[in-house]
């Protein structure tokens, strides 16, 4: 089976909403694309379309998680994390309010739009915000998870959500936890640390290593922060190589969490960095696009192979 | 109903004391605003010592009335009124800016009393109308005000939300705009016309009231007349004098944000009518 992510978010959040009555929702007039729309429908009174004004959205769930709501804004990510900025870093982290941001096509999902609708910063952004949490979900049963864990968690949270279909991953029972991360095929030789999208693209791209005879791990990061220190550490002590695989700028996002991580350890190991590699994208058909820039299976397996050749001198 | 000639007067008295501890406070740091915090004074004071429903032995009361400083910068202005509420200590003052003080150079909600950060304008309408939604949806009575700068008013955001309250009908809602002509650059006509401020809410749906930003009764006047309003909500345009009370400071944008020597320090308390 697979879901589109957005679809998945939207349809949770609805439901939570049944018993939770303080969820409120607000979309700056894009909430057919990113779903929240499910909400509007379900609960009229608590979904409110603030206009294509993403700063006054931001900043009046900032107001309403004051008296006791738990609001979530939502718009494209590209612009929940620039134009909505200002407010989240001034009001909602240094006040530590609860306001949840679902951000709702990451990367290149919205490919053919172009470079002026992906989100290829938004990690890097997010994470450097003092008391935000940052989620990366890979499929169905850990948007279900964050979604849920966003409502419950007193805090800012932001969810990294793709207008994508991804595949299945995880059971419907499969216990997640913020700040973990989840070993999703093992392997000895490399691990490939990935968040979304790439967490399939590094499994099929471990599965054309396995028939060349190379044992890869794949790691699921779905906590980007806090993120887990010690599984980390563990796959650099375990495989000698890691590489890590997003649909971002190969700064500031996963890569830069997870080389903190190895250089505060300690643990440097050879290290490969799949991702935007510090340009603007364009418009196309999301296949080739990913494929053009190089986070797809076989961009994440030329990382493995690179990574290799250094483990090895 | 209007205040009593008794009670202006006490507030009046209260404004000059709060003007020359603000003063006194800005100098000590050598560092700060002093202008802007000097024409919002009675419109703090007012709200503070007066019109709005809070009490510090009660600071989390669900239908206590909320204030947004949107323009963080009279920060000070904002202390004093709460010092005086006792939601901070009487010598807090002195910790202006400094080094592990809960009285930062800007508002921030871990200061007791402070409903939401401030600093960065243009943002604080909004988090202002989320209270004002949020109190609606629960049913409280409670009332909000958002204080804003006039130099604010180049920020767009303002207008996102000027936009939006009246959309949602916000009547809990009263905007009050210091309106005092200055900001840091020069004065607003120069460094951003505000052309009709008036004709501009009215345009956006607002109830608009002008009135004298440094006359109680007029300003306690325009509050009551705003709770009336029962569809949408109020902008009170204030129009008031930066660097109000001292002579060398008023209408000049150089005031804005200077510390102050101490011969100014002690002009300024002399023309205040002394530190009695």
């Amino acid at each position: 089976m697979s879901k589109a992510i957005r679809e998945v978010y939207g349809t949770v959040l609805a439901e939570l909403a049944e018993k939770n009555k303080d969820i409120v929702v607000l979309d700056a007039d894009l909430s057919g694309s990113t779903k929240s729309a499910i909400f509007g429908k379900a609960h009229p009174e608590r979904f409110f379309n603030m206009g294509i004004a993403e700063s006054n959205m931001v900043a009046t769930a900032a107001g309403l998680a004051t008296t006791g709501h738990i609001p979530f804004v939502n718009t494209f990510t590209v612009f929940l994390t620039t134009l909505g900025l200002i407010s989240t870093r001034a009001q909602v982290c240094y006040g530590n309010l609860n306001v949840k941001f679902g951000g709702a096509y990451c990367g290149m999902s919205d490919a053919f739009d172009g470079s002026s609708h992906h989100a290829t910063e938004d990690i890097a952004v997010m994470r450097s915000l003092p008391n935000m949490t940052v989620l990366v979900p890979s499929d169905a049963a850990s948007t279900r998870w964050a979604t849920g864990f966003a409502v419950e968690k007193q805090g800012p949270v932001y969810l990294r959500l793709s207008r994508d279909v991804y595949p299945d991953l995880y059971d419907e029972n499969t216990s997640f936890e913020c700040g973990k991360g989840a070993v999703v095929r093992d392997g000895s030789d490399v691990t490939v640390i990935a968040c979304g999208l790439l967490v399939h693209k590094a499994i099929e791209a471990a599965e054309i290593m396995a028939a060349k005879g190379v044992s890869v791990r794949v790691v699921d990061m779905y906590s980007v922060k806090p993120i887990d220190k010690e599984l980390i550490l563990k796959c650099a002590a375990e495989t000698g190589a890691i590489v890590t695989a997003e649909e971002h700028n190969i700064y500031g996002g996963l890569g830069g969490a997870v080389s903190e991580v190895l250089a505060w350890g300690g643990a440097g190991v050879p290290t490969e960095y799949v991702g935007i590699q510090d340009t603007f994208t364009e418009s196309g058909p999301y296949k080739e696009l990913l494929a053009k820039y190089g986070v797809d299976a076989n961009g994440v397996v030329a990382g493995i192979e690179k990574v290799l050749v250094r483990k090895k001198k | 109903m209007s205040l009593s000639k008794e009670r202006c007067a006490e507030l009046d008295e209260l404004c000059r004391v709060f003007r020359i501890d603000v003063l006194k406070a800005v100098h000590s740091i050598q560092s700060g605003h002093p202008g802007g915090s000097l024409s919002v004074c009675e419109i703090l004071t007012l709200l503070y010592q007066e019109e709005m429903n809070i009490s510090a032995d009660d600071p989390e009361n669900p239908d206590r009335d909320r204030l947004v400083l949107c323009k963080g910068h009279a920060a000070p202005m904002l202390y004093r009124n709460l010092i005086e509420k006792g939601f901070l200590p009487k010598d807090s003052m002195a910790t202006l800016r400094r080094i592990n003080s809960q009285l930062q150079g800007h508002p921030s909600n871990h200061t007791p009393g402070v409903e939401m950060p401030s600093g960065p304008l243009g943002i604080g309408l909004s988090a202002a109308q989320g209270m004002a939604m949020g109190l609606k949806l629960n049913g409280s009575p409670a009332r909000v005000y958002a204080i804003l700068g006039d130099g604010e008013l180049d920020e767009g955001a303002v207008w996102e939300a000027a936009a939006s309250a009246p959309k949602f009908a916000l009547s809990n809602l009263t905007a009050i705009v210091d309106y005092n002509k200055v900001q840091l650059d020069g004065t607003t006509d120069e460094v951003m016309p505000l052309r009709d401020l008036e004709g501009k809410w009215k345009a956006f749906g607002w109830n608009v009231i002008r009135c004298n930003g440094h006359d109680i009764s007029a300003l306690h006047d325009a509050l009551e007349n705003a709770k009336k309003v029962a569809d949408k909500p109020t902008v009170i345009i204030a129009d008031t004098i930066k660097g109000k009370g001292v002579s060398f400071m008023e209408g000049k944008a150089a005031w804005h944000g200077k510390a102050i020597p101490d011969a100014e320090l002690a002009q300024a308390i002399e023309e205040l009518g002394g530190d009695k």
